[in-house]
Protein backbone atom coordinates (compact mmCIF):
# COMPACT_ATOMS: atom_id res chain seq x y z
CA UNK A 1 0.00 0.00 0.00
CA UNK A 2 1.46 3.43 -0.87
CA UNK A 3 2.38 5.55 2.11
CA UNK A 4 -0.27 8.19 1.49
CA UNK A 5 -2.98 5.53 1.53
CA UNK A 6 -1.64 4.10 4.81
CA UNK A 7 -1.72 7.57 6.32
CA UNK A 8 -5.29 8.03 5.13
CA UNK A 9 -6.21 4.73 6.78
CA UNK A 10 -4.70 5.88 10.07
CA UNK A 11 -6.64 9.12 9.80
CA UNK A 12 -9.86 7.18 9.20
CA UNK A 13 -9.12 5.06 12.28
CA UNK A 14 -8.58 8.18 14.40
CA UNK A 15 -11.87 9.69 13.19
CA UNK A 16 -13.71 6.45 13.97
CA UNK A 17 -12.24 6.48 17.48
CA UNK A 18 -13.54 10.02 18.00
CA UNK A 19 -16.97 8.83 16.84
CA UNK A 20 -16.74 5.91 19.28
CA UNK A 21 -16.33 8.35 22.17
CA UNK A 22 -19.01 10.61 20.70
CA UNK A 23 -21.46 7.69 20.75
CA UNK A 24 -21.17 7.45 24.51
CA UNK A 25 -23.11 10.69 24.94
CA UNK A 26 -26.25 8.56 25.10
CA UNK A 27 -26.88 4.87 25.84
CA UNK A 28 -28.86 4.49 22.60
CA UNK A 29 -26.01 5.61 20.38
CA UNK A 30 -23.31 3.97 22.48
CA UNK A 31 -23.46 0.50 20.94
CA UNK A 32 -23.02 1.92 17.45
CA UNK A 33 -20.15 4.00 18.81
CA UNK A 34 -18.40 0.89 20.09
CA UNK A 35 -18.80 -0.65 16.65
CA UNK A 36 -17.10 2.41 15.12
CA UNK A 37 -14.23 1.86 17.54
CA UNK A 38 -13.84 -1.77 16.46
CA UNK A 39 -13.92 -0.85 12.77
CA UNK A 40 -11.34 1.88 13.39
CA UNK A 41 -9.03 -0.59 15.10
CA UNK A 42 -9.47 -3.13 12.30
CA UNK A 43 -8.57 -0.47 9.71
CA UNK A 44 -5.46 0.55 11.65
CA UNK A 45 -4.32 -3.07 11.97
CA UNK A 46 -4.98 -3.90 8.30
CA UNK A 47 -3.20 -0.77 7.12
CA UNK A 48 -0.17 -1.72 9.17
CA UNK A 49 -0.22 -5.30 7.88
CA UNK A 50 -0.05 -4.02 4.32
CA UNK A 51 3.10 -2.05 5.09
CA UNK A 52 5.80 -2.69 2.52
CA UNK A 53 8.77 -4.82 3.46
CA UNK A 54 7.24 -6.86 6.25
CA UNK A 55 9.18 -10.07 6.73
CA UNK A 56 7.50 -13.47 6.55
CA UNK A 57 8.61 -14.28 10.08
CA UNK A 58 7.23 -10.92 11.16
CA UNK A 59 3.78 -11.79 9.81
CA UNK A 60 3.97 -15.07 11.71
CA UNK A 61 4.79 -13.28 14.97
CA UNK A 62 2.02 -10.72 14.46
CA UNK A 63 -0.64 -13.32 13.74
CA UNK A 64 0.55 -15.43 16.66
CA UNK A 65 0.47 -12.43 19.01
CA UNK A 66 -2.97 -11.38 17.84
CA UNK A 67 -4.31 -14.93 18.20
CA UNK A 68 -2.94 -15.57 21.70
CA UNK A 69 -3.59 -12.08 23.04
CA UNK A 70 -7.00 -11.86 21.39
CA UNK A 71 -8.13 -15.19 22.85
CA UNK A 72 -7.01 -14.23 26.33
CA UNK A 73 -8.74 -10.86 26.02
CA UNK A 74 -12.03 -12.27 24.79
CA UNK A 75 -11.98 -15.06 27.37
CA UNK A 76 -11.39 -12.67 30.27
CA UNK A 77 -13.86 -10.07 29.02
CA UNK A 78 -16.64 -12.64 28.69
CA UNK A 79 -15.99 -14.26 32.05
CA UNK A 80 -15.46 -11.20 34.25
CA UNK A 81 -18.07 -10.36 36.89
CA UNK A 82 -19.36 -6.82 36.54
CA UNK A 83 -18.47 -6.15 40.19
CA UNK A 84 -14.83 -6.92 39.30
CA UNK A 85 -14.80 -4.33 36.51
CA UNK A 86 -12.53 -1.80 38.28
CA UNK A 87 -9.71 -4.31 38.70
CA UNK A 88 -10.14 -5.51 35.12
CA UNK A 89 -9.76 -1.97 33.83
CA UNK A 90 -6.72 -1.47 36.07
CA UNK A 91 -5.19 -4.66 34.66
CA UNK A 92 -5.86 -3.50 31.11
CA UNK A 93 -4.17 -0.17 31.83
CA UNK A 94 -1.10 -1.99 33.01
CA UNK A 95 -0.94 -3.85 29.69
CA UNK A 96 -1.01 -0.61 27.69
CA UNK A 97 1.81 0.69 29.87
CA UNK A 98 3.89 -2.43 29.36
CA UNK A 99 3.19 -2.46 25.61
CA UNK A 100 4.51 1.11 25.48
CA UNK A 101 7.69 -0.01 27.25
CA UNK A 102 8.16 -2.86 24.76
CA UNK A 103 7.55 -0.67 21.71
CA UNK A 104 10.05 1.86 23.06
CA UNK A 105 12.55 -0.97 23.55
CA UNK A 106 12.02 -2.22 20.01
CA UNK A 107 12.39 1.31 18.64
CA UNK A 108 15.74 1.53 20.43
CA UNK A 109 16.87 -1.85 19.09
CA UNK A 110 15.47 -1.56 15.58
CA UNK A 111 15.07 2.14 14.74
CA UNK A 112 15.15 1.40 10.99
CA UNK A 113 11.73 -0.26 11.32
CA UNK A 114 10.28 3.16 12.11
CA UNK A 115 12.60 5.24 9.94
CA UNK A 116 14.05 7.09 12.91
CA UNK A 117 17.73 6.34 12.31
CA UNK A 118 20.19 3.50 12.69
CA UNK A 119 21.08 1.59 15.86
CA UNK A 120 23.43 3.81 17.79
CA UNK A 121 22.53 6.78 15.59
CA UNK A 122 18.89 7.46 16.40
CA UNK A 123 17.61 10.97 15.79
CA UNK A 124 17.91 13.15 18.86
CA UNK A 125 14.24 14.09 18.82
CA UNK A 126 13.17 10.44 18.66
CA UNK A 127 15.40 9.58 21.62
CA UNK A 128 13.74 12.26 23.74
CA UNK A 129 10.26 11.12 22.78
CA UNK A 130 11.20 7.47 23.25
CA UNK A 131 12.44 7.96 26.79
CA UNK A 132 9.39 10.01 27.77
CA UNK A 133 7.07 7.35 26.33
CA UNK A 134 9.10 4.71 28.17
CA UNK A 135 8.92 6.50 31.54
CA UNK A 136 5.17 7.17 31.36
CA UNK A 137 4.52 3.64 30.13
CA UNK A 138 6.51 2.10 32.97
CA UNK A 139 4.80 4.27 35.61
CA UNK A 140 1.42 3.32 34.13
CA UNK A 141 2.34 -0.35 34.30
CA UNK A 142 3.50 -0.63 37.89
CA UNK A 143 0.94 1.90 39.18
CA UNK A 144 -1.86 -0.08 37.56
CA UNK A 145 -0.53 -3.33 38.96
CA UNK A 146 -0.75 -1.87 42.47
CA UNK A 147 -4.22 -0.45 41.78
CA UNK A 148 -5.24 -3.89 40.54
CA UNK A 149 -3.82 -5.59 43.64
CA UNK A 150 -5.68 -3.20 45.92
CA UNK A 151 -8.98 -3.55 44.06
CA UNK A 152 -8.67 -7.33 43.86
CA UNK A 153 -7.86 -7.34 47.61
CA UNK A 154 -4.52 -9.03 46.90
CA UNK A 155 -3.09 -6.32 49.12
CA UNK A 156 -4.78 -4.29 51.81
CA UNK A 157 -6.72 -1.30 50.54
CA UNK A 158 -5.40 0.81 53.40
CA UNK A 159 -2.85 3.49 52.55
CA UNK A 160 0.75 2.42 53.10
CA UNK A 161 2.78 5.36 54.33
CA UNK A 162 6.33 5.74 55.55
CA UNK A 163 8.57 8.68 56.47
CA UNK A 164 9.96 10.87 53.68
CA UNK A 165 7.67 9.13 51.20
CA UNK A 166 7.11 12.20 49.05
CA UNK A 167 10.73 13.29 49.20
CA UNK A 168 11.79 9.84 48.01
CA UNK A 169 9.28 9.95 45.15
CA UNK A 170 10.48 13.39 44.17
CA UNK A 171 14.12 12.22 44.24
CA UNK A 172 13.27 9.29 41.97
CA UNK A 173 11.42 11.60 39.57
CA UNK A 174 14.42 13.94 39.42
CA UNK A 175 16.73 10.97 38.86
CA UNK A 176 14.55 9.80 35.96
CA UNK A 177 14.73 13.24 34.32
CA UNK A 178 18.53 13.36 34.73
CA UNK A 179 18.90 9.85 33.32
CA UNK A 180 16.75 10.80 30.33
CA UNK A 181 19.12 13.71 29.68
CA UNK A 182 22.09 11.34 29.94
CA UNK A 183 20.35 8.77 27.72
CA UNK A 184 19.73 11.35 25.01
CA UNK A 185 23.20 12.88 25.34
CA UNK A 186 24.90 9.50 24.94
CA UNK A 187 22.88 8.76 21.82
CA UNK A 188 20.73 6.08 23.43
CA UNK A 189 22.82 3.77 25.62
CA UNK A 190 21.00 0.47 26.14
CA UNK A 191 21.78 0.11 29.91
CA UNK A 192 20.54 3.65 30.63
CA UNK A 193 17.28 2.77 28.92
CA UNK A 194 16.68 -0.09 31.34
CA UNK A 195 17.72 1.93 34.39
CA UNK A 196 15.13 4.55 33.42
CA UNK A 197 12.57 1.76 33.02
CA UNK A 198 13.43 0.28 36.44
CA UNK A 199 13.22 3.63 38.22
CA UNK A 200 9.93 4.45 36.52
CA UNK A 201 8.52 1.07 37.59
CA UNK A 202 9.59 1.85 41.14
CA UNK A 203 8.04 5.32 41.00
CA UNK A 204 4.69 3.98 39.73
CA UNK A 205 4.67 1.47 42.56
CA UNK A 206 5.53 4.05 45.23
CA UNK A 207 3.04 6.59 43.90
CA UNK A 208 0.03 4.29 44.30
CA UNK A 209 0.74 2.41 47.55
CA UNK A 210 -0.15 5.36 49.84
CA UNK A 211 -3.57 5.72 48.24
CA UNK A 212 -6.56 4.16 49.96
CA UNK A 213 -9.25 1.97 48.43
CA UNK A 214 -12.00 4.55 48.12
CA UNK A 215 -9.73 6.97 46.27
CA UNK A 216 -9.37 4.36 43.56
CA UNK A 217 -11.89 6.04 41.21
CA UNK A 218 -9.47 8.94 40.90
CA UNK A 219 -6.44 6.69 40.55
CA UNK A 220 -8.00 4.41 37.95
CA UNK A 221 -9.00 7.51 35.94
CA UNK A 222 -5.53 8.97 36.31
CA UNK A 223 -3.86 5.79 35.13
CA UNK A 224 -6.30 5.76 32.21
CA UNK A 225 -5.00 9.19 31.37
CA UNK A 226 -1.36 8.09 31.73
CA UNK A 227 -1.90 5.15 29.40
CA UNK A 228 -3.07 7.66 26.80
CA UNK A 229 -0.06 9.93 27.27
CA UNK A 230 2.24 6.92 27.03
CA UNK A 231 0.60 5.96 23.72
CA UNK A 232 1.04 9.52 22.45
CA UNK A 233 4.70 9.54 23.51
CA UNK A 234 5.29 6.38 21.51
CA UNK A 235 3.30 7.93 18.64
CA UNK A 236 5.73 10.85 18.57
CA UNK A 237 8.69 8.46 18.70
CA UNK A 238 7.60 6.42 15.71
CA UNK A 239 5.84 9.37 14.01
CA UNK A 240 2.48 7.68 13.77
CA UNK A 241 -0.56 9.95 13.59
CA UNK A 242 -3.15 7.36 14.67
CA UNK A 243 -1.20 6.80 17.85
CA UNK A 244 -0.66 10.48 18.59
CA UNK A 245 -4.32 11.37 18.10
CA UNK A 246 -5.69 8.39 20.00
CA UNK A 247 -3.26 8.90 22.84
CA UNK A 248 -4.37 12.53 23.12
CA UNK A 249 -8.04 11.49 23.18
CA UNK A 250 -7.47 8.89 25.88
CA UNK A 251 -5.19 11.15 27.86
CA UNK A 252 -7.70 13.98 27.99
CA UNK A 253 -10.55 11.56 28.69
CA UNK A 254 -8.77 10.15 31.73
CA UNK A 255 -7.83 13.63 32.90
CA UNK A 256 -11.45 14.79 32.73
CA UNK A 257 -12.64 11.72 34.63
CA UNK A 258 -10.00 12.34 37.32
CA UNK A 259 -11.20 15.93 37.58
CA UNK A 260 -14.86 14.87 37.90
CA UNK A 261 -13.95 12.33 40.58
CA UNK A 262 -11.91 14.87 42.55
CA UNK A 263 -14.74 17.37 42.36
CA UNK A 264 -17.10 14.66 43.59
CA UNK A 265 -14.99 14.51 46.75
CA UNK A 266 -14.12 18.20 46.91
CA UNK A 267 -10.45 17.31 46.95
CA UNK A 268 -7.61 18.36 44.71
CA UNK A 269 -5.74 15.83 42.62
CA UNK A 270 -2.60 16.73 44.58
CA UNK A 271 -4.39 15.93 47.82
CA UNK A 272 -5.43 12.53 46.47
CA UNK A 273 -1.96 11.79 45.09
CA UNK A 274 -0.27 12.63 48.36
CA UNK A 275 -2.31 9.75 49.70
CA UNK A 276 -2.76 8.56 53.24
CA UNK A 277 -6.36 9.75 53.29
CA UNK A 278 -8.86 7.84 55.37
CA UNK A 279 -8.54 4.63 57.25
CA UNK A 280 -9.56 1.14 56.29
CA UNK A 281 -13.19 0.57 57.23
CA UNK A 282 -12.34 -2.69 58.96
CA UNK A 283 -9.76 -0.91 61.08
CA UNK A 284 -11.99 2.03 61.98
CA UNK A 285 -13.86 2.03 65.28
CA UNK A 286 -16.31 -0.74 64.60
CA UNK A 287 -18.49 -0.34 67.64
CA UNK A 288 -21.85 -2.07 67.73
CA UNK A 289 -25.20 -0.27 67.69
CA UNK A 290 -25.33 2.63 70.07
CA UNK A 291 -21.81 4.00 69.81
CA UNK A 292 -20.99 6.11 72.83
CA UNK A 293 -23.99 7.26 74.82
CA UNK A 294 -26.14 7.91 71.79
CA UNK A 295 -28.71 5.45 70.65
CA UNK A 296 -29.72 4.44 67.19
CA UNK A 297 -32.99 2.96 66.10
CA UNK A 298 -32.46 -0.35 64.41
CA UNK A 299 -35.13 -2.34 62.67
CA UNK A 300 -35.80 -5.68 61.06
CA UNK A 301 -36.65 -6.44 57.46
CA UNK A 302 -40.40 -6.55 58.30
CA UNK A 303 -40.29 -3.00 59.68
CA UNK A 304 -38.50 -1.77 56.58
CA UNK A 305 -40.96 -3.58 54.32
CA UNK A 306 -43.88 -1.94 56.13
CA UNK A 307 -42.37 1.54 55.72
CA UNK A 308 -41.50 0.95 52.07
CA UNK A 309 -44.93 -0.43 51.21
CA UNK A 310 -46.65 2.62 52.65
CA UNK A 311 -44.42 5.07 50.84
CA UNK A 312 -45.40 6.72 47.58
CA UNK A 313 -41.85 7.62 46.53
CA UNK A 314 -38.62 5.77 47.32
CA UNK A 315 -35.12 6.85 46.29
CA UNK A 316 -32.43 4.18 46.41
CA UNK A 317 -28.85 5.29 47.12
CA UNK A 318 -26.38 2.53 46.25
CA UNK A 319 -22.72 2.53 47.26
CA UNK A 320 -19.68 0.30 47.17
CA UNK A 321 -21.26 -1.94 49.82
CA UNK A 322 -23.93 -2.94 47.30
CA UNK A 323 -21.21 -4.04 44.87
CA UNK A 324 -19.35 -6.01 47.54
CA UNK A 325 -22.53 -7.82 48.59
CA UNK A 326 -23.66 -8.28 44.94
CA UNK A 327 -27.01 -6.89 46.06
CA UNK A 328 -28.03 -5.26 42.77
CA UNK A 329 -30.31 -8.09 41.64
CA UNK A 330 -32.10 -8.30 44.99
CA UNK A 331 -32.43 -4.53 44.88
CA UNK A 332 -34.10 -4.57 41.48
CA UNK A 333 -36.45 -7.28 42.71
CA UNK A 334 -37.38 -5.09 45.67
CA UNK A 335 -37.99 -2.16 43.34
CA UNK A 336 -40.17 -4.32 41.06
CA UNK A 337 -42.28 -5.47 44.01
CA UNK A 338 -42.67 -1.89 45.20
CA UNK A 339 -43.56 -0.64 41.73
CA UNK A 340 -46.23 -3.33 41.52
CA UNK A 341 -47.67 -1.80 44.69
CA UNK A 342 -47.75 1.60 43.01
CA UNK A 343 -44.65 3.04 44.66
CA UNK A 344 -42.42 5.31 42.58
CA UNK A 345 -38.80 4.11 42.69
CA UNK A 346 -35.73 6.07 41.56
CA UNK A 347 -32.01 5.60 41.99
CA UNK A 348 -29.53 8.31 42.98
CA UNK A 349 -25.85 7.91 42.08
CA UNK A 350 -23.08 9.90 43.68
CA UNK A 351 -20.16 10.60 41.29
CA UNK A 352 -17.64 8.73 43.46
CA UNK A 353 -19.87 5.82 44.48
CA UNK A 354 -18.04 2.55 43.90
CA UNK A 355 -14.47 2.00 42.82
CA UNK A 356 -14.48 3.48 39.32
CA UNK A 357 -16.44 6.20 37.52
CA UNK A 358 -19.91 4.95 36.60
CA UNK A 359 -19.45 1.69 38.53
CA UNK A 360 -22.94 1.79 40.11
CA UNK A 361 -24.64 2.53 36.79
CA UNK A 362 -23.15 -0.59 35.25
CA UNK A 363 -24.17 -2.79 38.18
CA UNK A 364 -27.73 -1.48 38.13
CA UNK A 365 -27.88 -1.94 34.37
CA UNK A 366 -26.63 -5.49 34.87
CA UNK A 367 -29.59 -6.12 37.17
CA UNK A 368 -31.91 -4.80 34.42
CA UNK A 369 -32.67 -1.51 36.10
CA UNK A 370 -33.77 0.76 33.22
CA UNK A 371 -31.29 3.62 32.82
CA UNK A 372 -34.06 6.22 32.82
CA UNK A 373 -34.77 5.40 36.49
CA UNK A 374 -31.15 6.16 37.45
CA UNK A 375 -30.16 9.77 38.16
CA UNK A 376 -27.00 11.73 38.85
CA UNK A 377 -26.56 13.82 41.98
CA UNK A 378 -27.49 17.20 40.45
CA UNK A 379 -30.55 15.77 38.73
CA UNK A 380 -32.12 14.20 41.79
CA UNK A 381 -30.84 16.00 44.87
CA UNK A 382 -33.83 18.31 45.23
CA UNK A 383 -36.21 15.36 44.99
CA UNK A 384 -35.25 13.91 48.37
CA UNK A 385 -37.50 16.44 50.11
CA UNK A 386 -40.48 14.94 48.29
CA UNK A 387 -39.43 11.34 48.92
CA UNK A 388 -40.96 9.25 51.67
CA UNK A 389 -38.04 6.88 51.96
CA UNK A 390 -34.35 7.05 51.11
CA UNK A 391 -33.02 3.50 50.94
CA UNK A 392 -29.25 3.79 51.44
CA UNK A 393 -27.54 0.53 50.61
CA UNK A 394 -23.80 0.26 51.12
CA UNK A 395 -23.16 4.00 50.99
CA UNK A 396 -22.15 6.20 53.90
CA UNK A 397 -19.85 9.20 53.48
CA UNK A 398 -21.69 10.43 50.38
CA UNK A 399 -24.80 10.99 52.53
CA UNK A 400 -23.10 12.55 55.54
CA UNK A 401 -24.55 16.00 56.32
CA UNK A 402 -21.30 16.87 58.11
CA UNK A 403 -19.96 17.62 54.62
CA UNK A 404 -22.24 20.64 54.62
CA UNK A 405 -22.37 21.62 58.27
CA UNK A 406 -19.03 20.81 59.90
CA UNK A 407 -16.06 22.80 58.56
CA UNK A 408 -13.67 20.69 60.64
CA UNK A 409 -14.76 17.44 59.00
CA UNK A 410 -12.33 15.85 56.52
CA UNK A 411 -15.18 15.58 54.05
CA UNK A 412 -16.34 19.19 54.45
CA UNK A 413 -17.37 20.68 51.11
CA UNK A 414 -17.94 17.36 49.41
CA UNK A 415 -21.23 17.37 47.50
CA UNK A 416 -23.60 14.91 49.18
CA UNK A 417 -26.87 13.23 48.38
CA UNK A 418 -29.32 14.95 50.71
CA UNK A 419 -31.00 11.81 51.99
CA UNK A 420 -31.63 13.56 55.33
CA UNK A 421 -34.42 15.52 53.62
CA UNK A 422 -36.45 12.36 53.02
CA UNK A 423 -39.18 11.55 55.57
CA UNK A 424 -37.50 8.30 56.54
CA UNK A 425 -33.96 7.11 55.93
CA UNK A 426 -33.30 3.38 55.83
CA UNK A 427 -29.60 2.54 56.17
CA UNK A 428 -28.53 -0.95 55.19
CA UNK A 429 -25.15 -1.48 56.84
CA UNK A 430 -23.17 -4.29 58.33
CA UNK A 431 -22.19 -2.40 61.48
CA UNK A 432 -21.86 1.09 62.91
CA UNK A 433 -18.36 1.36 61.47
CA UNK A 434 -17.63 4.72 59.98
CA UNK A 435 -17.03 5.09 56.27
CA UNK A 436 -13.82 5.47 54.33
CA UNK A 437 -13.16 8.98 55.55
CA UNK A 438 -13.30 7.74 59.14
CA UNK A 439 -16.03 10.23 59.96
CA UNK A 440 -19.05 9.33 62.05
CA UNK A 441 -22.33 9.89 60.26
CA UNK A 442 -24.72 11.72 62.56
CA UNK A 443 -27.61 10.69 60.33
CA UNK A 444 -27.52 7.31 62.08
CA UNK A 445 -28.68 8.93 65.31
CA UNK A 446 -31.57 10.92 63.88
CA UNK A 447 -35.09 9.96 64.95
CA UNK A 448 -36.26 9.47 61.37
CA UNK A 449 -33.42 7.08 60.55
CA UNK A 450 -33.76 3.34 60.86
CA UNK A 451 -30.64 1.19 60.69
CA UNK A 452 -30.99 -2.20 59.03
CA UNK A 453 -27.97 -4.15 60.23
CA UNK A 454 -26.88 -6.98 58.02
CA UNK A 455 -25.48 -7.98 54.66
CA UNK A 456 -26.86 -5.73 51.94
CA UNK A 457 -28.02 -8.59 49.76
CA UNK A 458 -29.48 -10.71 52.54
CA UNK A 459 -31.31 -7.76 54.08
CA UNK A 460 -32.79 -6.70 50.75
CA UNK A 461 -33.91 -10.26 50.01
CA UNK A 462 -35.60 -10.44 53.40
CA UNK A 463 -37.41 -7.19 52.66
CA UNK A 464 -38.60 -8.60 49.32
CA UNK A 465 -39.95 -11.62 51.19
CA UNK A 466 -41.63 -9.48 53.80
CA UNK A 467 -43.19 -7.34 51.08
CA UNK A 468 -44.78 -10.46 49.63
CA UNK A 469 -46.83 -11.10 52.77
CA UNK B 1 26.02 37.69 -30.09
CA UNK B 2 29.50 36.40 -30.82
CA UNK B 3 30.83 33.15 -29.41
CA UNK B 4 33.20 35.00 -27.11
CA UNK B 5 30.40 36.87 -25.30
CA UNK B 6 28.44 33.69 -25.09
CA UNK B 7 31.34 31.90 -23.45
CA UNK B 8 31.79 34.75 -20.99
CA UNK B 9 28.13 34.68 -20.01
CA UNK B 10 28.25 30.93 -19.54
CA UNK B 11 31.24 31.26 -17.23
CA UNK B 12 29.45 33.90 -15.13
CA UNK B 13 26.38 31.72 -14.86
CA UNK B 14 28.44 28.71 -13.86
CA UNK B 15 30.14 30.73 -11.14
CA UNK B 16 26.76 31.90 -9.90
CA UNK B 17 25.42 28.35 -9.86
CA UNK B 18 28.38 27.17 -7.86
CA UNK B 19 27.85 29.99 -5.40
CA UNK B 20 24.22 29.01 -4.96
CA UNK B 21 25.14 25.38 -4.49
CA UNK B 22 27.53 26.38 -1.73
CA UNK B 23 24.76 28.34 -0.05
CA UNK B 24 22.46 25.34 -0.20
CA UNK B 25 25.15 23.16 1.33
CA UNK B 26 25.63 25.68 4.10
CA UNK B 27 21.90 25.71 4.83
CA UNK B 28 21.82 21.92 4.95
CA UNK B 29 24.76 21.85 7.33
CA UNK B 30 23.10 24.46 9.54
CA UNK B 31 20.83 21.79 10.90
CA UNK B 32 17.71 21.51 8.87
CA UNK B 33 16.80 17.90 9.64
CA UNK B 34 17.49 15.32 7.00
CA UNK B 35 14.11 13.66 7.45
CA UNK B 36 11.76 16.54 6.88
CA UNK B 37 8.86 14.09 6.46
CA UNK B 38 7.01 14.93 9.65
CA UNK B 39 8.54 17.85 11.51
CA UNK B 40 7.98 17.80 15.25
CA UNK B 41 5.90 20.97 15.20
CA UNK B 42 3.42 19.37 12.81
CA UNK B 43 3.01 16.33 15.06
CA UNK B 44 2.69 18.61 18.07
CA UNK B 45 -0.03 20.63 16.32
CA UNK B 46 -1.99 17.47 15.65
CA UNK B 47 -1.48 16.31 19.23
CA UNK B 48 -2.70 19.56 20.75
CA UNK B 49 -5.73 19.74 18.48
CA UNK B 50 -6.57 16.12 19.32
CA UNK B 51 -6.43 17.00 23.03
CA UNK B 52 -9.04 19.67 22.41
CA UNK B 53 -11.23 17.28 20.43
CA UNK B 54 -10.93 14.78 23.28
CA UNK B 55 -11.81 17.46 25.82
CA UNK B 56 -15.05 18.47 24.11
CA UNK B 57 -16.11 14.96 23.15
CA UNK B 58 -15.54 13.52 26.61
CA UNK B 59 -17.42 16.29 28.42
CA UNK B 60 -20.40 15.22 26.33
CA UNK B 61 -20.26 11.66 27.62
CA UNK B 62 -23.13 10.97 30.00
CA UNK B 63 -21.87 10.16 33.53
CA UNK B 64 -23.88 6.93 33.48
CA UNK B 65 -21.51 5.64 30.81
CA UNK B 66 -18.23 6.57 32.47
CA UNK B 67 -17.30 2.92 33.05
CA UNK B 68 -17.77 1.96 29.39
CA UNK B 69 -15.84 5.13 28.50
CA UNK B 70 -12.85 3.89 30.48
CA UNK B 71 -13.07 0.44 28.95
CA UNK B 72 -13.33 1.74 25.39
CA UNK B 73 -10.55 4.33 25.78
CA UNK B 74 -8.48 1.47 27.05
CA UNK B 75 -9.22 -0.54 23.96
CA UNK B 76 -8.47 2.27 21.54
CA UNK B 77 -5.26 3.33 23.28
CA UNK B 78 -4.06 -0.14 22.35
CA UNK B 79 -3.72 1.18 18.80
CA UNK B 80 -0.14 1.19 20.06
CA UNK B 81 -0.26 -2.25 18.43
CA UNK B 82 0.56 -0.42 15.19
CA UNK B 83 4.03 0.33 16.52
CA UNK B 84 4.35 -3.18 17.88
CA UNK B 85 3.45 -4.71 14.51
CA UNK B 86 5.95 -2.56 12.64
CA UNK B 87 8.65 -3.64 15.09
CA UNK B 88 7.75 -7.31 14.77
CA UNK B 89 7.50 -7.15 11.00
CA UNK B 90 10.32 -4.82 9.99
CA UNK B 91 12.95 -5.15 12.70
CA UNK B 92 16.25 -6.53 11.51
CA UNK B 93 17.40 -7.65 14.95
CA UNK B 94 16.09 -10.46 17.11
CA UNK B 95 15.70 -8.11 20.07
CA UNK B 96 13.61 -5.64 18.07
CA UNK B 97 11.37 -8.43 16.79
CA UNK B 98 10.92 -10.02 20.23
CA UNK B 99 9.95 -6.76 21.89
CA UNK B 100 7.58 -6.13 19.01
CA UNK B 101 6.00 -9.55 19.44
CA UNK B 102 5.52 -9.09 23.20
CA UNK B 103 3.91 -5.70 22.60
CA UNK B 104 1.59 -7.17 19.94
CA UNK B 105 0.56 -9.83 22.44
CA UNK B 106 -0.21 -7.40 25.28
CA UNK B 107 -1.96 -4.89 23.06
CA UNK B 108 -4.19 -7.55 21.51
CA UNK B 109 -5.35 -8.70 24.95
CA UNK B 110 -6.44 -5.11 25.48
CA UNK B 111 -8.02 -4.56 22.10
CA UNK B 112 -10.16 -7.68 22.12
CA UNK B 113 -10.82 -7.64 25.86
CA UNK B 114 -11.57 -3.92 25.92
CA UNK B 115 -14.06 -3.89 23.06
CA UNK B 116 -15.81 -7.07 24.24
CA UNK B 117 -16.22 -5.90 27.82
CA UNK B 118 -17.44 -2.50 26.60
CA UNK B 119 -19.99 -4.19 24.37
CA UNK B 120 -21.12 -6.37 27.29
CA UNK B 121 -21.64 -3.29 29.44
CA UNK B 122 -23.45 -1.32 26.75
CA UNK B 123 -25.80 -4.22 26.00
CA UNK B 124 -27.09 -3.92 29.56
CA UNK B 125 -28.11 -0.28 29.35
CA UNK B 126 -31.76 -0.55 28.38
CA UNK B 127 -34.77 1.71 28.69
CA UNK B 128 -37.94 0.84 30.56
CA UNK B 129 -39.68 -2.02 28.77
CA UNK B 130 -43.36 -1.35 28.92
Amino acid sequence: MPESLTSAAYLAAAVLFILALRGLSHPDSSRRGNLFGMVGMAIAILATLSHAGMSFAGYGLIVLGLAIGGSIGVFVALRIQMTALPQLVAAFHSLVGMAAVFVAASALNAPQAFGIGEPGAIHLESLIEMSIGLAIGAITFSGSVIAFAKLQALMRGAPITFPFQHQINLAIAVAIVLLIVAFVATGGLQPLFWVIAALAFLLGFLLIIPIGGADMPVIVSMLNSYSGWAASGIGFTIQNLALIITGALVGSSGAILSYIMCKGMNRSIINVLLGGFGTDTSAAGAGGPGVGDRTVKSGAAEDAAFILKNASKVIVVPGYGMAVAQAQHALREMADTLKAEGVEVKYAIHPVAGRMPGHMNVLLAEANVPYDEVFELEQINNEFSTADVAYVIGANDVTNPAAKTDPTSPIYGMPILEVDKAKTVLFVKRSMASGYAGVENELFFRPNTMMLFGDAKKMTEEIVQALGH
Amino acid sequence: MNPHDLANEATTLAARAQELAQHAEAYAAAGIPAHAGAPFILLLTIFVLACFVGYYVVWNVTPALHSPLMAVTNAISSVIIVGAMLAAGLAATGAGMSFGFLAVLLASVNIFGGFVVTQRMLQMFRKKTK
